[in-house]
């Protein structure tokens, strides 16, 4: 029943196929065709330019206070395109092939080919806008490699590519706002999907200036909303970033594919205090420098520079010869991990391992090293007090990145028709493990070029009734918004939502984070309902919801990943293989290497929601793999 | 170590604000400044009171959404850092803070310390772009742009719109923001189509949004989180005159309809 509607024909011209079967919409009538876009970041700016150009009429909502700040900034390391400009043996092919790989077979073969091809336009387009990318003494573009890849497709912006490429979608979309085709909605959180008719067709928001709940309508929604790694409390991500919009979807009806998929991005600061409120990323570019090591002893408290080589584990180089420090996120993150549970972590709690420049430093100068990671080392030591150039970083894996998300068909539609998801938001592209320099690649294909053209299909060749927020579906998801506003308003209970919040994400860390068992997943799903019984009986907020209220926009977006952690375990329960971020301790090689099971999990899990207390229920999207030959991962 | 706060509570913009003081205890050096406000606002929401509203969101210094005054100055006073970077290490246990929210004409205060600055926006609105609509752009590589070129756009382009200069500056002027965006687009042989109307136009923004003129006081370099140096300003004034020598078009003429401007390199 799952149809992800993929063209027919070849997988090179799969694209091409869609694009010409495509119903157009006359450049007159566009104008009279609303889209509302939910979120600003890389997909959401970029789809709300590119349509906004195109002439249709694009409502943007964000809960910034501008759209500048979306946590897509945050990205540091770079951005994958198959140019081939180094000529060393690059193509669209490798990058889908890699890509297929890397995210451990669970991934479509379509989709991810496009990405590819859509890849080289990406990098013509930022130029085009003014990113300023690095370049090489010629005035080439640069480019470098990245985790989990053997040739250097990589474009960056020194560690900021993802601030720079943001900014120029951002300055496209209000160049469009400037012209009007754009009308930006800023300090919103969107609380509910409106579906009517059996078609998503508005939003139902709150406006955080005024606490005022309003609904809008259009026919057609898209949301680009992000992940959801804040689930964990304790997550690269931004202290917003939520999952709210996506749960709500979900709730509506669209499938939530693949929750269990998280990643773990091995070279995270460690946590150093109880309080702390959120993890910083140093890129994983360093690792292309940096080597990794713990000393050979266990609980071994002496500085690094007193340990001698020949008593330093370089566990990395040593089980992957091929790749060492540079194979793929989830080996890093879960090697890591062992090194820190059989107790020869370094630093406090024994949560850490070193990533040294020591060699590099010696190898290139510094005057190269702060070159090229220069602001990294300054992060590091505003964040720690110490200074990397003198003695090794120490770095722990932290949560960064949800593969999962709503399921999408080839057009990235939802299982809701006029509900579209792009970027992190949807499940899509990178299976079971997201490459590194991948996450923009994906927000800014879909954004700029495959929203942009699925879109106005679904616009081009549906009837749609006409709509507004009068329609009773308006009226009905703006009663219940106020009523789950109000009841945790006047609850004058005594946990803050960020208490409750703390504690969902320790239990999601510890028991559905790195690695995963039946036993202690069914442990989680014991503790979650309680959980959720002490936020909806005891939570303690201040003030009304009619005003800017910090406290009441965290504790909706807490409500929601309550919800949302329980469908990770169920999901990360029923999953019993390890593939990718996802490692089942019940299924494992020998030699403690993840072990897949395709012959029973080739699949995308997609998730329905039926009601509140009762199971989910599952249904699959089987993956058949024509290209990339299906083979035991091995960066060995 | 324990620390004495003087922060500016106003719930709205109409109605009229007033300091009050708190006191936060055991505070551990590793912590981030925002961490510090996150236990103050905890103790305060547990105990039936309003938490104290700022703006914050990455918490790594990128994304521009955080910033007030500490002890009058913009992000606290560590150079190059933003004050969700600002470890308490930085303090010394006894000290006392006053927290106030950026105060310029132009950023209407949203509550406590969090104020509205959207007027950026509008700037940008008006010039701070390079038109290149999806789906037209050359290959990458058939435009060189020269390494000193690329780094000094990129030092430009590393602004995070966070404000502090604005709040640094006695005029309140708005310079060091639309110059660094000025200088990054300027100077790209990408933006030279655009470059004398976009030198016009955003500064005319600049103006109707209420920012003063730069007197050259330097305190804005001097807080900017990303150090930004203030030789853009001069720069953009260079920029104004030569859109004025080559303009044809008079200042309240500039808009986006405007035929455009003739590539001069
Ligand atoms: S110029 Fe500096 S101080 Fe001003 S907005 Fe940009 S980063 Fe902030
Ligand atoms: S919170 Fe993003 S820059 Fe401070």
């Amino acid at each position: 029943m799952l149809d992800a509607r993929i063209p027919s024909g070849p997988i090179e011209d799969k694209w091409d196929t869609r694009r010409f079967e495509m119903k157009l919409v006359n450049p007159a009538n566009r104008r009279k065709h609303s889209i509302i876009i939910v979120g600003a970041g890389l997909a959401g700016a970029a789809a709300a330019a590119t349509l906004g150009q195109q002439g249709y009429h694009v409502q943007c909502f964000s809960f910034h206070d501008t759209p500048r700040r979306a946590h897509s900034i945050a990205a540091q390391g770079g951005i994958n395109a198959a140019k081939n400009y180094r000529n060393d043996g690059d193509s669209v092919y490798r990058l889908f092939y890699d890509t297929v790989k890397g995210g451990d077979f669970r991934s479509r073969e379509a989709n991810v080919f496009r990405l590819a091809q859509l890849s080289v336009n990406i990098i013509d387009q930022c130029v085009a806008q003014g990113v300023p990318f690095a370049r090489e003494y010629g005035g080439l573009l640069d480019t470098r490699s990245f985790g989990g890849v053997q040739v250097q497709r990589t474009f960056y912006a020194r560690g900021q590519t993802g601030q720079q490429l943001l900014l120029g979608a951002y300055q496209a979309l209000e160049e469009q706002i400037a012209a009007g085709t754009v009308q930006m909605h800023t300090r919103r959180d969107v609380l509910d999907i409106v579906v009517a008719d059996g078609r998503a067709r508005g939003i139902i928001t709150r406006n955080l200036i005024t606490g005022e709940i309003e609904s809008y309508a259009a026919d057609v929604v898209v949301l680009a909303t992000g992940g959801y790694s804040n689930v964990f409390f304790l997550s690269t991500n931004a202290m917003a970033s939520n999952c709210t919009a996506i749960w709500r979807a979900h709730r509506r009806g669209a499938l939530f594919a693949n929750p269990c998929f998280t990643q773990i991005h091995p070279t995270c600061i460690p946590v150093s205090s109880e309080h702390q409120s959120k993890l910083t990323l140093m890129s994983e570019s360093l690792r292309n420098d940096g080597r990794v090591w713990v000393p050979v002893k266990q609980g071994d408290t002496r500085a690094p520079n007193q340990i001698p080589e020949s008593e330093r584990d370089y566990y990395l180089e040593r089980r992957y010869p091929s790749f060492g420090n540079l194979v793929p996120r989830d080996v890093a993150s879960r090697a890591a991990k062992e090194a820190c549970d059989s107790g020869h972590g370094v630093g406090p709690g024994g949560q850490g391992v070193y990533l040294d420049f020591a060699d590099a430093l010696r190898r290139m100068g510094r005057g190269a090293v702060v070159e090229k990671y220069g602001n990294l080392f300054d992060i590091y030591e505003r964040i720690t007090g110490e200074d990397a150039y003198q003695a090794p970083m120490r770095i722990y894996p932290a949560p960064h990145y949800t593969m999962g998300g709503l399921w999408v068909d080839y057009d990235l539609m939802t299982t809701i028709p006029g509900l579209f998801a792009g970027g992190e938001a949807n499940y899509s592209d990178h299976g079971a493990n997201r490459l590194g320099a991948s996450a923009l690649m994906q927000g800014l294909a879909d954004g700029y070029f495959v929203l942009p053209a699925t879109v106005p299909n679904y616009i081009g060749s549906t009837k749609l009734e006409p709509v507004d927020t009068n329609h009773p579906a308006f009226a009905a998801a703006k009663s219940e918004v106020a009523e789950s506003t109000n009841r945790m308003i006047s609850m004058h209970g005594k946990r803050t939502p960020d208490s409750i919040h703390k504690q969902v994400g320790r239990l999601m860390w510890d028991e559905c984070g790195m690695s995963r068992s039946a036993e202690r997943l069914k442990k989680a799903l014991g503790t979650l309902p309680e959980l959720k019984r002490e936020f909806w009986s005891n939570l303690a907020l201040a003030g009304t919801a009619g005003e800017f209220n910090q406290s009441l926009e965290k504790a909706a977006r807490v409500a929601d990943f309550l919800e949302l952690a329980e469908l990770m375990c169920i999901d990360a329960l029923d999953r019993n293989e390890s593939c990718g971020a996802h490692f089942r301790v019940e299924s494992q090689t020998p030699d403690g290497e993840a072990l897949r099971d395709d012959e029973h999990f080739s699949y995308v899990s997609a998730w329905q929601w039926t009601e509140a207390g009762q199971p989910p229920v599952l249904h699959k999207e089987p993956l058949t793999f024509e290209h990339v030959h299906l083979a035991q991962r091995s960066y060995k | 170590m324990n620390l004495k706060l003087k922060i500016w509570r106003q719930a709205n913009a109409s109605v009229r604000g007033k300091f009050e003081n708190y006191v936060v205890r055991d505070i551990t050096p590793d912590m981030s400044f925002l961490e510090m406000l996150d236990v103050l606002n905890e103790d305060l929401l547990s105990r039936g009171e309003i938490p104290v509203a700022f703006d914050h969101d990455c918490r790594e210094g990128i994304c521009g959404s955080c910033g007030f005054l500490i002890n009058g100055v913009a992000h606290g006073g560590q150079k190059g850092t933003t004050v969700c970077q600002l470890a308490m290490r930085f303090f010394k246990d006894g000290d006392s803070l006053t927290l106030e929210p950026w105060r310029a004409q132009s950023f209407p205060l949203v509550r406590d310390l969090a104020v509205n600055r959207s007027a950026f926006d509008r700037i940008i609105q008006s010039g701070g772009y390079i038109s290149a609509p999806t789906g037209g752009a050359p290959d990458a590589n058939t435009i060189l742009v020269p390494k000193e070129i690329a780094d000094s756009a990129f030092d430009a382009a590393a602004c995070i719109g966070c404000g502090a200069c604005v709040a640094a500056c006695p005029n309140s002027s708005a310079m060091l923001f639309t110059a660094a965006k000025v200088h990054q687009l300027n100077l790209l042989p990408q933006g030279q189509p655009q470059r004398d109307q976009r030198s016009l136009s955003m500064i005319v923004a600049m103006e109707e949004e209420g920012f003063g003129g730069c007197t050259n006081h330097r305190e804005c370099e001097a807080v900017c989180p990303k150090d930004i140096p203030i030789q853009f300003i001069g720069q953009m004034n260079r920029e104004l005159t030569r859109a004025l020598r080559h303009g044809e078009r008079k200042f309240a003429h500039v808009t986006r309809d405007a035929e455009p401007a003739e590539v001069k390199r």
